[in-house]
């Protein structure tokens, strides 16, 4: 029953998607044009953001921390 | 938005009409699926150009490719990648009188809707929420029926003439005179068809040389009137008054545009329900501008006579105001009688003008018989001459659902447009995806409702009207309210940011509310 629940939703949540992209009123094939290049672009996305941004927050975190709590030997 | 203390008192009554103005997201989604669409749509015409994929629309022919193209306008890009896809909302044939039920017959599409097939099977008793038929007068029972049938016996049903050579019946007369003492007015003339009233007679009223101030949205028989007249047309904001005075003032002070003569004619075109957005006009102060600024008054009641107004009469009565103020007074009997034609009342040189130099009335053939027949009974029922209390009951049942449903909905939280009191209600869609998704799930659901898009309405304002009928009783829209609801929650349309405090009890008569936000 729980399973059944959770299925709807995520029909229901892929029914949204699918109304908000006006993908709904394509034909199949131009459908699995879209999904294909979608779910590519946000793939690429997740990607980007998974090697770059701990990264990038690491070295900006240490550039305000050196201005905020600033010790003599930063100038050494 | 109570308007009685701040317009020196015009107003008789309170004046609520608003228009939520669209949420941010929601428009920036709207762009967004337009888009996706767009970009379909270059590839579908890529493919047919070069032959990948089979032509199914208008093209011109082999020989005439060199010529200057004909479908590469906007308007024909959108048909042909748009609004077919959607296509199965429009042109449902329906195959019963179209009362406060109807029947449709079914078909489907094998081709994505470029072609339709009939299954042979008849859906039977949908919710008419589309059709206009403000007091219920469309039945093929009942005392309008019998009086209609008896005279296409006794008359037939052509009239194979015009008004002026020998299609005069004496049934025009009375229906005319009949008119007149509905309408409050000195004399009326009655035409076979309601948009060739309006785009046939404004051209005998005004030409080169005066003026006609127009309102943005304006029905197009108006504007198709306006323009074959060949006088000067300007624009003013929708239901603005401050833009109608501010062009009143232009008009007056400087004149036509290159001689500075003085505008032989003001004439302002406005209409009492405007039939997109539910708006009612603001009477009372376009006919104060009128008599101030010295113009003439054009008044289209075609969605408001019968539907407004304590007594039905229309949106003069409605305001308290006198029908000799308004110079020209149209309206149609497709609406709120159940039947078919326009009419013009006036003063009685006006009309007497119009029976000669009217095109409609010169050209056109005149009203069949069983239609004229049908109006004057469904006539003297609202007015009450038919010795009964029907007419009456009718208009105040459509003012009760017309207060009832719109507030039920917009405390489901659908955003609605246009006035509290018009029996017209647009829900607003947006998403082009969700006017076809809204048409086919309420379908499903047996409710049969009208979806417009563009080119009827701004492009990302795309809405379904809702219609109501005296003959919906409250059972039908409390089923049809429970479908909207769930049909607004499977397809998420509950945009309004305004929260209505909802009444503990649903009583069925006018209240008051408060509007709050939480």
């Amino acid at each position: 029953m729980d399973i059944k629940r959770v299925k709807d939703y995520l029909y229901w949540l892929y029914y949204q998607y699918l109304l908000i992209t006006c993908s709904y009123v394509l034909e199949p094939w131009e459908q699995s044009m879209f999904h294909t290049i979608t779910v590519t672009i946000f793939a690429m996305v997740v990607y980007t953001a998974y090697v770059f941004v701990p990264i990038h927050v690491r070295l900006a975190f240490q550039f305000f921390s050196q201005i905020f709590g600033g010790q003599p030997e930063s100038t050494v | 938005i109570n308007h009685i203390v701040h317009n020196g008192g015009l107003y008789k009554r309170p004046f609520n009409e608003a228009f939520e103005e669209t949420p941010m997201l929601v428009a920036v989604l709207t762009y967004v699926g337009y888009g996706v669409l767009t970009l379909f749509g270059y590839l579908r015409d890529f493919m047919r150009q070069w032959k990948i994929e089979k032509c199914q629309h208008a093209t011109e022919r082999e020989e005439q490719k060199d010529f200057v193209p004909l479908y590469q306008d906007f308007e024909n890009f959108y048909n042909r990648n748009l609004y077919m896809r959607i296509r199965d909302s429009w042109n449902r044939p329906i195959c019963s009188v179209p009362g406060a039920k109807v029947d449709m017959m079914e078909r489907v599409s094998h081709d994505y809707n470029w072609t339709f097939t009939y299954t042979g099977r008849v859906i039977k008793d949908i919710i008419n929420m589309g059709s206009y038929n403000y007091l219920g007068f469309a039945q093929n029972t009942g005392t309008c029926q019998e009086a209609a049938a008896k005279v296409l016996s006794q008359y037939g049903a052509g009239v194979c003439s015009t008004r002026q050579e020998i299609g005069n019946l004496d049934k025009h007369e009375e229906l005319e005179e009949l008119i007149a003492r509905f309408l409050g007015v000195e004399s009326a003339m009655a035409y076979g068809m309601g948009f060739a009233t309006n785009s046939m007679n404004i051209p005998a009223l005004v030409g080169k040389g005066c003026l006609i101030l127009s309102d943005e949205l304006n029905h197009a028989s108006l504007v198709l009137g306006a323009r074959l007249s060949g006088a000067t047309i300007r624009i003013f904001k929708h239901n603005n008054m401050q833009s109608l005075e501010k062009l009143l003032k232009d008009a007056i002070v400087h004149g036509q545009p290159r001689t500075r003569r003085p505008w032989k004619k003001i004439l302002i075109l406005v209409e009492g329900i405007y039939s997109m957005e539910g708006s009612i006009v603001r009477l009372p102060e376009v006919i104060a501008l009128k008599k101030k600024y010295k113009s003439y008054l054009y008044l289209d009641e075609a969605h408001s006579i019968g539907a407004l107004g304590p007594s039905g009469r229309g949106v003069v009565e409605y305001f308290g105001l006198n029908p000799e103020d308004v110079d020209i007074m149209m309206g149609t009997f497709t609406k709120s009688f159940g039947a078919a034609g326009g009419y013009i009342g006036g003063k009685k040189e006006l009309i007497d003008y119009l029976r000669t130099y009217s095109h409609s009335a010169v050209y056109a053939t005149s009203m069949s018989p069983p239609v004229v027949e049908q109006i004057i009974t469904s006539m003297k029922c609202i007015m009450g001459e038919d010795g009964t209390t029907v007419g009456k009951a009718r208009v105040q049942q459509l003012a009760e659902n017309t207060r009832y449903f719109r507030r039920r909905l917009k405390e489901m939280g659908f955003i609605i447009y246009g006035n509290e009191d018009s029996p017209v209600v647009p829900l607003m869609l947006y998403m082009p995806a969700k006017i076809g998704a809204f048409g086919r799930e309420m379908l499903k659901r047996n409710i049969g409702v009208v979806v417009v898009g563009f080119p009827a309405t701004p492009i990302i304002e795309s809405r379904a009207r809702f219609c109501l009928s005296a003959a919906h009783t409250k059972e039908m829209l409390d089923t049809a309210l429970k479908k909207i609801n769930e049909v607004g929650d499977l397809l998420q349309l509950k945009y309004s940011r305004h929260r209505l405090v909802p009444l503990l009890d649903r009583p069925f008569d006018e209240t008051t509310y408060e509007e709050t936000e939480d």
